[in-house]
């Protein structure tokens, strides 16, 4: 057992109001520089709907993650000796137009404008050529299913959807969508990592936060074309490429990552889990369905004796393993199983799990609210706005189960804290939904508290990053005494 | 005169500058250590200027590599008609096809106006001494034919007399106007080489092919770092 800590994440998408404070705070402090405007390290998408940069999903157009090849993992885009012919012009490189170009308006022109009859306007200019362009899209064109008929129809998670079905959620008066936040998931199997030729992408071994040493980065563009999630950028100005860095500065000062704390919806969650490394390539090259079973035998209960000596035998400090501990993350993933990976066939293993949405029919226009405690609790959930197919193609590789039992826990949660606090459901019912979702009184209880009445320090447990020791454990700190200051990385010299 | 700055001087300023800037360059300011590609800018017309670019210069380079090294090995292979017919056929279709990619990047470079607002002064530079490189090999290649089997006995024993330190210019004083425009101009690519996005050439990633498919990089000995208890 090699065991490993990872910084995990957790979105509970029953509670995205779809505001997108998380990617503005986000564009504020990390990439509003040249070259980066474009980028959205933390975009918010509507679902149905194709996404950004356009239909990312399909990997068939896209060629990110991994495939299996004879039953061994192999990159689907340009691993190992691959990379000879597809260096000088990567064949599945996005281009800015599957993103968008950003743009900016000649403000200036509303005052300078010389007198006359119109109205002066501000013309838009693209932020790269500064001509002026005709917007034709944006990173968020499709917002809260505008435009559908060319977006969200379009979704590739639609695919083994039937025609009837597909009919049924277009209709106007059925048309129901949720938000899909995504920052980059740091996954334990990272696909943008293994693609880097120049080996400048890396995981951070203490947290497992996925970076690109900017130093190293030569512009191969290969970590672009190999993320399934479409999270590394190439930043066009610089020639390098850039991605999500989990606000590591803020991780390591205790604080949370700028998206989870401006979050309003507060439906993010961060704490450590602990995985077993030696299984990732087993796990990894498991059929379809059983990838979300594979995912969450990797990470191992914080708890378990066996797994505490295990992880200090690696180096893990009893502060992140008693962190690892009170981790949020662990609970929704593993204990209870509410919380599923984002396209866990692309076999990357992302570390950040979606709490599905919970869309029932509450109420139609004929029939008025819609009771609950009829003999099938659950048929709720089938009826649901958005088919369970549709969900289990972006929460578990297809596999409809795992999505409805998450459904059905929740639900039954809901049920649960209803009569306890409004009383319209009796308790047999409220506990035979409980009974029939596995979940005990106890576990609804947690659930409910962890979901709705957390505070700042529940829903985020920031590891101790313990720097310092680390670099106690590598170097005498006294070596640099009185050798360096502030924003130096070589010692200053007298006269250079 | 001339003669003596241009075949006598020039090579070992081109490769002091080469070597000076390179290496200050890569300890100082790693980060402009890129291949700067504008791919992602314009996805189409690029694949049309960088792939055959690429493909014909690095194969050229080889053979004039070649014919650097291993001389003997080169004109026992050309003793065979057939087989100088096809080195020199084979060289110089590869030249065109690194001419015709040329030609499509600059192409590229000046009507996309995107690609456009990342091309540098510098990269003019690199255009205008590869396409005179390039033209002038051709040209040299047609006009001054069977070349890989008379650099044998020119041009290489003046690359090694400039390794030995004892420059023998007569080996190339005669050579027709072509090749020495062409000699030189290598020089001067080489003495440029240092300041422009060509150092990505030096960078290129071989380690990739052998190395383990993840990185992972601690900032602790995993087996001794522990919390106090
Ligand atoms: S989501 Fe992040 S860690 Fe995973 S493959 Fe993409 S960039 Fe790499
Ligand atoms: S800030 Fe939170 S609630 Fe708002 S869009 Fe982002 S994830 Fe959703």
């Amino acid at each position: 057992m090699d065991v490993r800590s990872q910084t995990a994440l957790v979105f509970h998408l029953d509670k995205c109001i779809g505001c997108h404070t998380c990617s503005v705070a986000c564009k504020n402090i990390w990439t509003d520089r040249k070259g980066t405007e474009y980028m959205w390290w933390n975009n918010v998408e509507t679902k149905p709907g194709t996404g950004y940069p356009t239909k990312w999903e399909d990997q068939e157009h896209y060629k990110g993650g991994w495939a299996l090849h004879n039953g061994k993992l192999r990159l689907k885009s340009t691993g190992r000796g691959r990379i000879i012919p597809s260096i000088f012009h990567n064949p599945s490189m996005p281009s800015m137009d599957d993103y968008y170009e950003p743009w900016t308006y000649k403000y200036d022109e509303l005052f300078n404008a010389p007198e006359g009859d119109d109205q002066p306007t501000a013309r838009p200019i693209s932020m790269v050529t500064g001509e002026h362009i005709d917007i034709k899209a944006g990173p968020n064109w499709d917002d809260d299913l505008g435009g559908s008929k060319v977006y969200a129809e379009n979704d590739p998670n639609l695919e083994e959807l039937t025609p009837e079905v597909r009919r049924q959620m277009f209709e106007i008066e059925r048309m129901a969508f949720f938000y899909l936040p995504r920052i980059c998931n740091h996954c334990i199997n990272p696909s943008c990592v293994a693609s880097c030729p120049s080996g400048a992408m890396y995981k951070r071994g203490e947290d497992g936060v996925v970076l690109i040493n900017q130093e190293r980065c030569r512009a191969w563009r290969s970590c672009v074309s190999a993320c399934p999630y479409k999270k590394t950028y190439y930043n066009w100005s610089t020639g390098k490429s850039e991605k999500c860095i989990l606000c590591f500065p803020r991780l390591e000062a205790g604080e949370a990552p700028a998206c989870f704390h401006s979050c309003v919806g507060r439906i993010r969650y961060l704490g450590t889990v602990l995985y077993d490394a030696d299984k990732i390539v087993e796990c990894a090259s498991k059929p379809d369905l059983e990838l979300v079973d594979a995912e969450r035998e990797l990470i191992l209960d914080p708890h378990d004796e066996s797994v505490i000596a295990a992880a200090k035998i690696a180096g893990i400090s009893d502060d992140v393993i008693e962190s690892a501990q009170r981790s949020p993350v662990y609970r929704f993933v593993k204990e209870w199983k509410l919380a599923l990976p984002l396209h866990v066939e692309f076999r990357t293993f992302p570390m950040l799990f979606y709490v599905p949405p919970l869309m029932p029919v509450i109420s139609n226009k004929d029939a008025g609210p819609v009771r609950n405690d009829t003999e099938d609790i659950f048929s709720d959930i089938e009826k649901a706005r958005v088919p369970i197919k549709y969900l289990a193609n972006l929460f578990a590789a297809g596999n409809e189960g795992k999505v409805r039992s998450a459904l059905k826990k929740q639900y039954a949660v809901r049920l649960w804290r209803r009569h306890v606090t409004v009383g319209d459901i009796t308790e047999e019912t409220a506990k035979r939904a409980l009974t029939d979702a596995e979940c005990s009184v106890d576990e609804a209880e947690a659930i409910y508290k962890l979901t709705a009445l957390a505070s700042m320090d529940e829903r985020v447990v920031v590891p101790p990053s313990q720097r310092e020791m680390a670099i106690e454990a590598l170097e005498d700190p006294l070596e640099h005494k009185q050798s360096m200051g502030f924003g130096f990385r070589s010692a200053p010299v007298r006269g250079q | 005169m001339s003669d003596t700055l241009l075949f006598g001087v020039l090579p070992y300023l081109a490769v002091g500058i080469f070597l000076i800037v390179t290496i200050q360059r890569y300890r100082q300011r790693t980060f402009t250590y890129s291949s700067l590609s504008s791919q992602f800018l314009e996805n189409k017309k690029h694949f049309w200027g960088s792939v055959p670019f690429h493909y014909g210069i690095l194969f050229v380079l080889f053979l004039h590599l070649a014919g650097l090294v291993i001389p003997d090995m080169i004109l026992a292979w050309n003793a065979v008609p057939l087989r100088l017919f096809v080195t020199e056929a084979t060289g110089l279709a590869m030249a065109l096809i690194a001419l015709v990619g040329l030609v499509n990047i600059v192409l590229r470079r000046m009507q996309v106006s995107k690609a456009r607002t990342v091309t540098t002064p510098s990269d003019w530079i690199v255009y205008a001494l590869l396409g005179v490189q390039i033209v002038t090999g051709i040209g040299v290649a047609i006009f001054h034919g069977w070349g890989s089997s008379w650099f044998a006995t020119s041009l290489t024993p003046w690359f090694w007399s400039l390794v030995r330190l004892e420059p023998e210019l007569s080996y190339v004083s005669a050579l027709p106007f072509l090749v020495k425009l062409h000699v030189v101009n290598a020089w001067l690519l080489i003495g440029f080489f240092p300041f422009t996005r060509l150092v990505h050439v030096l960078v290129v990633p071989n380690q990739y092919l052998w190395r383990r498919t993840q990185v992972v990089i601690w900032n602790h000995d995993r087996h001794t770092t522990r919390s106090v208890d």
